[in-house]
Formats: structure tokens, sequence, C-alpha cells
């Protein structure tokens, strides 16, 4: 018997053991969507507390890993929702050794701002797709739509931030 | 992928822009987060436990399953009483 099925016959152990075993994943899947270590690690707890609630509904057989996945990419979203439009990211690393010019810091304000106006379901697939390099498939999975309606998003979202970065004096 | 107009950003121009804004984030899990988690179920209302564990029963069916019993050992007559009630 897997640990999926123990759990949902209601082993409390097994549960400890899936925690264990998915809190990595879902917290790095957390964190590239809201690129925020602190609220990435409440919305991982959250994710998982979910599974913990499901247990009496779960499919034993199901994929474990892909509903987390899904709830995850649902938590993030309603999170990105609730944030202000535009804050300093916390996770974005220290800057380059290097000294960087006003303008250069300017042009990426700039461009943080433009992508944080964008509503959540397109910032996600920019931020997943164009800055993390995701598959559409997997970013279709967790989302629970087709590839191509995350192609659509993709084209929707460029489009947007083109004319965004135009009016903010961003140009190519 | 994208159509563009001429003068606007190409595809990859605009996810090296994206990515020296907000760099791709290659981190884990700096912590376990398995004693949070154990605050969670602890905080969460009793009554909810209790319902969403499938063999946890509440006490007061215990205790009128206790009655039924009692009352079949000591009034066996209730028998057919009890099952029109039922």
């Amino acid at each position: 018997m897997d640990l999926l099925q123990r759990f949902a016959a209601g082993d409390p152990d097994a549960f400890e053991a899936l925690f264990r075993e998915h809190q990595g994943e879902v917290y790095r899947w957390i964190v590239r969507i809201v690129r925020d270590p602190a609220a990435a690690e409440d919305l991982t707890v959250e994710t998982l507390w979910r599974l913990y609630q499901a247990r009496g509904r779960l499919d034993p057989r199901g994929n474990c890993a892909g509903w987390l996945r899904r709830v995850a990419t649902n938590l993030a979203i309603d999170h990105l929702r609730r944030s202000r439009p535009f804050e300093p990211l916390a996770a974005e690393p220290p800057g380059p050794a290097q000294p960087d010019c006003a303008a250069q810091q300017q042009e990426r304000a700039a461009i943080r701002a433009a992508l944080a106006e964008l509503s959540p379901r397109l910032r996600i697939v920019v931020r997943l797709g164009l800055i993390e390099d995701e598959p559409y498939a997997s970013i279709a999975e967790s989302l629970g739509i087709s590839a191509g309606a995350v192609k659509l998003r993709m084209f929707r979202a460029l489009r947007i931030l083109r004319k965004k970065l135009e009016q903010r004096g961003v140009r190519p | 992928m994208t159509h563009k107009p001429s003068g606007d950003f190409a595809e990859d121009q605009l996810r090296e822009r994206l990515r020296s804004a907000e760099p791709p984030i290659d981190a884990g899990l700096r912590r376990d987060l398995w004693p949070r988690m154990l605050e969670r179920i602890g905080e969460a209302p009793r009554g909810s436990q209790e319902r969403l564990w499938p063999f946890a029963v509440p006490w007061f069916d215990w205790a009128l399953a206790g009655i039924v019993g009692a009352t079949i050992a000591f009034f066996p007559a209730l028998i057919p009483a009890l099952l029109y009630h039922l």
C-alpha cells in the first residue's frame, strides 16, 4: 500500500511522510510564481493543509503531485490578486557586483511595474513560461487548461506587455 | 510564435529584458515546514477534525448506541417498537 493509499485510509503517519515528500516541490513551484519566500512558505503549508482536509475524498490511485500543483497554482493566483499591484520583490537576489547604472535600474523597475499590471492569470503564464522556461504542457496542467489556451494567454500577455513598455519609454 | 509590428520587442528580446528585471528563481525550501503544519492541525476546530477522519464518531453517537443496546438487553419486548421507529 503506497503513502497516498495509507493516507486516504486514515493513517496519520502517512500524512507526515507525504508532507515531507512534497513540501520542497510545492514550495519551488509557488515561489517561482509569487517570488516571495515568506509568502511561498505560507502557501506551501496552505496547499498541504488542503490535502489534509481532502483526505476523505481523495482517490488513492490519483496523481498526488499533480493535484498539489493545481491547488498550489490556484492559491498562488489568489495571492497575486490580493497583493498590491507593484511592490518590491522579496525574492529578488542581491544585485550584481558590477555598478549598475541608473538607466538600467529604471528600466528594470519599469519592466517589473508593467509585469505587475498584468492580471494574475496572464502574469503567471509569463513568469512560468518566459522567465522560468517551464514547458507549456506543465503550465497547462497546473492551471487546468489546454496547452493551446496557455499559448493564447502568452500571446495576449506579450501584446499587453509590449504596449505597457512602450508607454513607459522602454524600447527594444 | 507571436506576430509583432516592426519596432516592437521580439519575444526573445522581451524574455531577456524580463529576466534581467526578474531573474529566474532557483531557490529550494530553507527549512522544514512540518512543525508549522503540526501547529495548523492543532489549531483546527476539533469538530472539523472529527468530521474529516473517516473512522471518528462523535461521542453522542456512541452514547445513543449504548442506550439502544442497553434497552434491547434489558427490555427485549421493546424491539418491535424500536424497529417501528427506525
